[in-house]
């Protein structure tokens, strides 16, 4: 059982279509045997997974299980000291979380990441930096140029801010927001980039049933109309199994399992993990 | 009643994008510059110029160039008196060395030096932050003023050590120099003054600002998303200096007219720009006009109440009005910590609601 499940996809680059009909492509991220340490402690042991495009892959675990550090490599705040980071074919030389950003991927963070001191408005428009190229001449000459591609930017930046909803706060400073909705603001941050790997790690963090209930429609939303690539971390099981095509599994830093949430779900190893076993 | 957004229908994101949103801020703007420009200039007379519209015009460019970096981008600095040096020392050798040139060149290039000599200090910024960088910028302040006083090339090798303004044309109109006409260096101040501040303002409002508040609020953030910090900061660093330079060229060029390193560009400079940003609210162009309003007219205010009004001796005034301008710092600081720009805010949020409560 174990066989089949990790499979690698590797073998099967052929695109696929799933039961509710989106098109899973190739592989758009392959992490070959990444290992990361801090001094002598090995967050990550030699994992290696891939997320294929179009798809909601899930990275479930135990706290401390290194899920955190995981998504840390793919956006390039960690160096990994072995293993590969492929990208859309090619392997990624090493890079600050700037480079990676302007590559395509963006991101979310555990305890929400926005610019408290911005309004909701600028705070989504710096998702959209790297497609803005004035020079900073003609931003501070403004007429023309920098005023035409702020507007442009703009009108990309508010069909973000329809579609997730929070037209009524737009002008509102981020600091002055609940949780839920700060929540919001961040992953429209990320779409605003139109990435084309999102990763978001537990966009469900302290919510509440209704809150999570929105929150998935909106990654089901992002996926299925734009056909972003996701990455999630979530502890929720209910919304980790409902929202995603794939699963790995990890505990103390390993892999130990990774394949449809139906797969997973009846993992022996996965099971152990989170129910505990017996020593005898 | 009338102060409201209300049936001013904004009906494409450029309307909705304006500096000032409201109908009578707009109004106002235009009425200021309306009368900056065509009406104070025919009235203006020397004691007006050199107590208050010069000197407030010019540190206002210096307290919006603190602003961009410590207010937008927030990175401290202490070194601000000696960035208006380079300014000075600058445009004094420039224009010494090209007479024929226009001074307005001078005072731009001037800024630009300034600009380089700022990037150079502010590459520490890429390591430390907060205090740290103050104290590293303090080491640019008291370095530049040593360079000054202690390298005869920078003052033309005069004997005593100052430099002094020759005299020089914009136009046909002296502006530099003791044969200079109030209005004209109330003019050339105020031209300055409002080419810097519509720079900084179309910066701040564009990507460019974005950055470096993004730097400001959550660098790591900022990073993720796509920020080089590098950029960011070493931007907010030239910036910031351009226009700290430009102000000292215009302190020593169009105000002072002669100047001394050590006295004219010393440690207090810094901490008086620090001041007015400060008050005058972090992070905004408003503020900066009003901290630099508020720190060059209070001392005038007060020398005129306590010495014309209540007819007490000149020398007492003197060291009263520091008591009080120190004591209404600290009161403004305790009652609204973010400064005249958060006190105007407020005000400006009641005023749209006002007469009704709600």
């Amino acid at each position: 059982m174990m066989d089949a499940m990790n499979m690698s996809t590797d073998t099967n680059p052929d695109s696929y279509v799933t039961d509710d009909g989106r098109t899973i492509g190739g592989v758009v991220m392959d992490l070959k045997n990444i290992t990361l340490r801090f001094g002598g402690v090995v967050a990550i042991k030699d994992i290696s997974f891939d997320i294929r495009e179009g798809e909601i892959r899930a990275i479930i675990g135990p706290n401390g299980a290194g899920k955190s550090s995981m998504l840390n490599v793919i956006s390039g705040f960690y160096k990994p000291q072995e293993g590969e980071v492929w990208f859309r074919g090619k392997k990624r030389p090493p890079m600050r979380p700037y480079q990676v950003a302007q590559q395509g991927l963006a991101r979310t963070f555990q305890n929400i990441a926005l610019f408290d001191g911005m309004s909701v408005l600028d705070n989504i428009m710096t998702g959209r930096l790297n497609y803005m190229k004035t020079n900073m001449l003609q931003q501070a000459i403004w007429w023309g140029k920098a005023e035409k591609e702020e507007l442009e930017n703009r009108e990309k930046v508010e069909k973000v801010i329809d579609f997730l909803e929070i037209q009524h706060i737009r002008k509102t400073p981020v600091g002055r927001l609940p949780y839920g909705l700060k929540k919001r603001v961040e992953l429209a941050r990320a779409l605003a980039a139109e990435p084309s790997l999102l990763l978001l790690d537990e966009p469900m963090a302290g919510m509440n049933v209704e809150e999570k209930e929105d929150m998935s429609r909106f990654i089901l939303d992002v996926n299925d109309e734009f056909g972003t690539t996701i990455a999630l971390i979530e502890h929720d099981m209910g919304v980790v199994m409902d929202l995603s095509d794939r699963v790995v599994v990890m505990d103390y830093g390993k892999k130990i399992g990774d394949g449809t949430p139906d797969e997973v779900r009846n993992n022996q190893d996965v099971i152990d993990a989170y129910l505990g076993v017996a020593h005898d | 009643m009338f102060y409201r957004e209300a049936g001013d229908f904004k009906t494409s994101y450029r309307e909705d994008n304006q500096t000032f949103p409201i109908r009578l801020d707009r109004a106002g703007y235009w009425i200021a510059l309306i009368v900056a420009f065509l009406v104070i200039p025919f009235f203006v007379n020397d004691y007006w110029v050199n107590a208050v519209f010069a000197p407030f015009f010019i540190y206002a460019i210096a307290a919006l160039g603190l602003n961009i970096l410590t207010g937008y981008a927030g990175q401290v600095s202490l070194g601000t008196g000696g960035f208006m040096a380079v300014g000075a020392y600058s445009v004094y050798k420039l224009m010494v060395a090209f007479p024929d040139v226009s001074i307005v060149f001078h005072v731009l290039i001037a800024g630009g030096i300034t600009a380089v000599v700022g990037v150079a200090f502010g590459l520490p910024s890429m390591r430390i932050k907060g205090f740290y960088l103050a104290v590293a910028t303090l080491a640019a302040q008291f370095f530049l003023v040593w360079l000054f006083n202690k390298v005869a090339w920078f003052y033309n090798y005069s004997a005593s050590g100052q430099i002094n303004a020759p005299e020089r044309t914009v136009l046909g109109v002296i502006v530099t120099g003791p044969n200079t006409e109030a209005w004209a260096k109330y003019l050339i101040s105020l031209v300055f003054l409002v080419a810097a501040a519509w720079f900084a303002r179309n910066l701040t409002r564009g990507m460019t600002g974005r950055k470096w508040m993004g730097i400001r609020d959550m660098d790591i953030a900022a990073e993720i998303i796509g920020v080089n910090p590098l950029m960011a900061k070493m931007s907010a660093f030239a910036v910031s200096s351009f226009l700290v330079g430009v102000s000292g060229a215009l302190f020593f060029a169009v105000y002072l007219g002669a100047a001394e390193a050590g006295e004219s560009f010393g440690i207090t400079k810094s901490f008086l720009i620090l001041f007015m940003v400060i008050i005058g609210g972090l992070g905004s162009i408003f503020g900066s006009f009003a901290g630099a309003a508020f720190m060059v007219l209070m001392p005038v205010l007060l020398k005129n109440v306590l010495v014309g009004v209540l007819g007490w001796p000149t020398a007492l005034a003197a060291e009263l009005e520091f008591i009080i301008v120190g004591a209404l710092i600290v009161i403004f600081l305790i009652l609204e910590p973010h400064g005249l720009a958060q006190l105007w805010r407020l005000t400006k949020e009641k005023l749209r609601l006002w007469p009704f409560p709600h």
